[in-house]
């Protein structure tokens, strides 16, 4: 048993847990925040995408240990209190999800990519952005145009961009 | 129409839940003491199983309890079933081998259930596994479709020949006369390629065990909970009916796949008494890919014959269907009586024919997937249509054109009675969406960029909210295709309705609430659909085949009008008035002619005090329930149409312009729909350009996971183009046809035709993947320049 601490949705947490144990199994066992979801095991579909210091990675693919003393932001620390991330009420907008499942990973996938390419996104940026992340339902078409509502809302709400280094 | 009513794009109710995390699927459920199973599988294709030593494994750290087939056998639990008895030519029933959901003596494909483990942990659960000692004698496998009739090896003893089924259904002699009548004949070789439905959500179970009450809880990731229930209790013996609750709760997608009842749900509620600890599975993505249920794998070989003017004489079909190791819970239907009655497509066509071979092989078992039978028999029916008219060198448009039914109801030589459409229609519209005039000038605009342009086209048919019971009982199918619901209002006025279907991605706490806020005029906000749960709905028949529009709220729709009559009763007493003066509308109870009314809250808490009427002449309380079975199947059907354009120096195929036209009779909510349409035209074009599950000869699977079978990402597709154009169907109440496989159904011939098209009418097979793409177009090029 290891001892971690993280900051995950803005509250502090310390567990002792198994070292072999995943970012994913770690929110979804030990602390059941169950939105986060797992697709695969081969980091493939991004169901398991939460934000680690900020940036998107996949919870699936990342050890508890590796990130002791990170902040994880998972779907259920995205809203604030009632209101709704901009990019949240942009997906139930634009009916960017159907059975739900690879939702929670799409929408932290998307306030990524807002966070590293900015508030206008065309279609064509959107579909090669999102390549790390599966849908089996919708077809991406109204995820794309979510995604792209999303992204402009969230420049009206003064969302903070963080442009990406590169 | 209302805002919130029928034919309004009215925001999700489910959404908030989802899109905040708090969605709860079985994999999010934990019960108190929860232990975990996990299963052993064959590493071979086909293996008698000597001898099975778990004593090792037994002692390792966490292990609870292992089981093998001979347990459930001790048990009497029995094998899975399949629901559908198909009969040969000659009348005999179909030759089935048995299928235990834990292998009994032999394993038949690669990941087949061989024991299970349960632990207090799951790695502890693999680790023990690994220590079980099975001692196999490998046996040939049988893998390819086409020859496993003629292999040597028996995969059941029950199949000598390892067919299932050799079926058929069409008038063969007026066939032959239709072909010797004929001036041209259009031949075609056609597979259609083996996939694996990928819900994003893999297959979970809890099973639980209440030993106080003696009640078994299965949490599973089901299409439809109630025919589990059915299952599991009166064929496989886990419990009584009564004494067995099966919750469905939020379902990540199905395609199908989550319709069947599988060996991972039965052992896990089994075990949970064998331990006396709640036992939970999730499958991992590869166990996904090697155990649940695949799609299609069809060979097919097909004719159609042709007159002098190009009119449709007759159609031949031979197809060998590829049902896998074992017998699914409804694989025998899909290459049967879901597919061979599609065969007529939308033509005029005075004679088809279609015999199938169904086989066994060394792979997983094959059922419905997103279309079941009818995206095989679509593939079939427009290769033909597109590859005719170019022979007969017309416009493929105007070739559909001339061919199409027009008068309705129109009886096919194939079972299928088409009872209202307008075919035109739905061709010219999409025709000018995709701007076909403008085609000239967009092909020597991509040859100028050195690319090869293409155009092909889909008219497709398909048949959905499978039905009337006493129809499909005499086809073969085990049980009715009807549907339940039940409205219970409350005495303030709001209403939960419990129904049968199950939604695990079609939105139907919307939709259906809309259908409830449109009768009765109350707020969609006031009404709660209620699914998913044995224990709260009492029967039902599930979600799939696009039934439940169709079927599933035409019986709400039977429902409410029960509660609006009830209602009037009540009225009536309150306001003091006749029964048959008494109107409904706009959510109140009105005396014709007066403005004495009485809204529909206020009639529920009327019905519940009963002060005003007498409690012995009408009974008290305001809830209705009903069964609904259709009178006919629903015909959906429109056109796609798909441009592509090919890079042949890299094979790579894009696709430029999607104009899809669909007719689904009426619509209760057009953004949903539209949703359905974009997410089956995007496994469509999975089917036709991307992916394909290969087993290789000793039949392992060399296609298990994301990294090898190529799922469609946001960049392979394009947007969509979306119309409707609508003949309400006249066989329910509500004019609804079912959407929710038309795109998977009419994509994928309409990439292949674009293709093709592209190439110079150089055939290609599915996957189209760059590399096929690539030497076809070599192929097509050095043919041009040698011709
Ligand atoms: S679960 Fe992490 S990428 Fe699939
Ligand atoms: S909404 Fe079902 S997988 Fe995306």
């Amino acid at each position: 048993m290891t001892t971690v601490s993280l900051t995950v949705n803005g509250r502090a947490v310390t567990a002792a847990i198994d070292p072999r144990t995943l970012l994913v199994q770690f929110l979804r066992e030990n602390l059941r925040l169950t939105g986060t979801h797992v697709g695969c095991d081969t980091s493939q579909c991004g169901a398991c995408v939460v934000h680690l210091d900020g940036k998107a990675v996949k919870s699936c693919t990342t050890l508890a240990v590796a990130v002791d003393g990170s902040s994880v932001t998972t779907i259920e620390g995205l809203a604030s209190g009632d209101a709704l991330h901009p990019m949240q009420e942009a997906f139930r907008e634009h009916h960017g999800l159907q059975c739900g499942f690879c939702t929670p990973g799409m929408i932290m996938s998307a306030v990524d990519m807002v966070n590293r390419r900015g508030h206008h996104l065309d279609e064509k940026t959107i579909r090669e952005d999102l390549d790390g992340n599966i849908c089996r339902c919708t077809g991406y078409h109204n995820i794309v145009k979510a995604i792209a509502a999303g992204a402009e809302a969230m420049g009206r709400a003064g969302a903070p961009l963080r442009q990406a280094a590169e | 129409m209302s805002a919130t009513g029928i034919g309004a794009a009215v925001r999700r109710k489910e959404d908030h839940r989802f899109i905040t995390g708090q969605g709860r699927y079985t994999d999010d459920i934990n019960r108190p003491g929860q232990v975990h199973a996990y299963f052993l599988r064959s590493p071979h294709a086909h293996a008698i199983i000597k001898a099975i030593d778990t004593e090792a494994a037994a002692g390792m750290p966490g292990v609870i309890g292992i089981f093998t087939g001979a347990d459930l056998a001790a048990d009497k639990i029995g094998g899975l079933i399949c629901g559908w008895m198909i009969h040969n030519k000659d009348g005999t029933p179909m030759r089935a081998g048995p299928h235990p959901a834990l292998a009994q003596g032999k394993v038949r494909y690669v990941g087949d259930h061989v024991a299970v483990v349960v632990a207090e942990t799951l790695a502890e659960a693999k680790d023990a596994a690994e220590a079980i000692a099975v001692d196999y004698e490998e046996l040939p496998a049988v893998v390819d479709t086409g020859t496993a009739a003629g292999a040597k090896t028996v995969i059941h003893d029950e199949a000598p020949d390892n067919t299932v089924f050799n079926w058929h259904l069409g008038d063969r002699e007026a066939v032959e006369k239709a072909f010797r009548a004929a001036s041209h004949v259009t031949k075609l070789d056609l597979v259609n390629n083996r996939l694996v439905p990928n819900a994003m959500e893999p297959r979970a179970a809890v099973g639980d065990y209440d030993a106080g009450e003696g009640v078994f809880t299965l949490y599973t990731t089901s299409q439809n909970p109630h025919v589990a229930r059915l299952v599991l209790s009166a064929f496989i013996g886990i419990a009584p009916e009564n004494k067995l609750r099966v919750i469905a709760p939020d379902v990540g997608g199905g395609f199908g796949s989550k319709i069947f009842i599988y060996a991972e749900e039965t052992v896990c509620v089994w075990a949970a008494k064998k331990v006396g600890r709640p036992v939970k599975w999730t499958a991992d993505r590869t166990e996904a890919f090697l155990s649940d249920a695949h799609g299609r794998d069809h060979v097919t070989h097909a004719e159609l014959a042709t007159d002098a003017e190009g009119r449709i004489l007759g159609m031949r079909v031979k197809t060998t269907a590829n049902l896998g190791a074992y017998l699914s819970t409804f694989s025998s239907s899909v290459p049967t009586y879901l597919y061979a009655p599609l065969l007529s497509g939308q033509y005029d066509i005075p004679a088809i024919y279609c015999e199938v071979d169904a086989v066994y092989t060394n792979t997983a078992p094959v059922d419905a997937y997103r279309g079941a039978g009818r995206p095989e028999a679509t593939f079939v029916v427009e290769r033909l249509i597109e590859v005719t008219a170019r022979q007969l060198g017309k416009d493929p448009a105007r070739f559909r054109m001339q061919n199409y039914i027009r008068r309705f109801p129109h009886q096919t030589p194939v079972i299928m009675m088409y009872d209202t459409g307008n075919y035109g229609a739905s061709l010219k519209k999409a025709l000018e969406m995709i701007d076909y005039k403008g085609l000239g000038k967009r092909k020597r605009d991509s040859a100028r960029a050195g690319k090869l342009r293409g155009i092909g086209f889909s008219s497709y048919i398909e048949a959905c909210g499978i039905a009337p019971s006493a129809a499909v009982g005499s086809l073969g199918a085990g049980v009715g295709l009807w549907e339940s619901a039940e409205v219970r209002v409350n005495p303030i006025g709001t209403v939960e309705v419990l129904t049968g279907s199950h939604s695990h991605g079609q939105g139907h706490e919307t939709t259906f609430a809309q259908l409830v806020s449109d009768r009765l005029g109350i707020s969609i906000d006031n009404v709660s659909i209620i699914h998913g749960d044995t224990d709260k709905v009492q029967m039902g028949m599930g979600t799939y085949g696009s039934r439940s529009g169709a079927v599933g709220m035409s019986a709400i729709f039977k429902a409410l009008d029960k509660v609006i009559a009830k209602g009037k009763k009540v009225a009536a007493h309150v306001l003091e008035a006749d029964e048959a003066d008494i109107d409904f509308a706009d959510g109140h109870f009105a005396v014709k002619g007066t403005d004495r009314k009485l809204d529909f809250g206020s009639c529920a808490l009327q019905a519940y005090v009963a002060h005003k009427f007498n409690g012995q002449e009408l009974e008290p309380g305001l809830k209705e329930g009903a069964f609904y079975d259709p009178t006919n199947f629903t015909f959906p059907a429109g056109v796609h149409i798909c441009e592509v354009e090919i890079d042949p120096q890299t094979g790579v195929t894009r696709i430029e312009r999607w104009a899809a036209v669909d007719d689904f009779g009426n619509v209760i909510n057009p953004m949903i729909v539209e949703g359905q349409v974009h997410g089956g035209i995007a496994q469509g074009v999975g089917q036709a350009l991307l992916e394909g599950a290969r087993y290789n000869a000793d039949g392992q699977l060399v296609t298990a996971s994301f990294m090898d079978y190529t799922m469609p990402r946001a960049d392979d597709l394009p947007s969509f183009d979306v119309g409707m154009t609508v003949t309400p169907c006249p066989s329910n109440p509500l004019g609804i046809k079912g959407c929710g496989e038309a795109g998977a159904i009419a994509s994928p011939p309409a990439v292949i035709n674009a293709i093709t098209d592209a190439l110079g009418h150089e055939e290609i097979a599915m996957p189209a993947t760059p590399q096929a793409v690539w030497r076809a177009a070599r192929k097509s090029m050095n043919r041009m320049a040698a011709e």
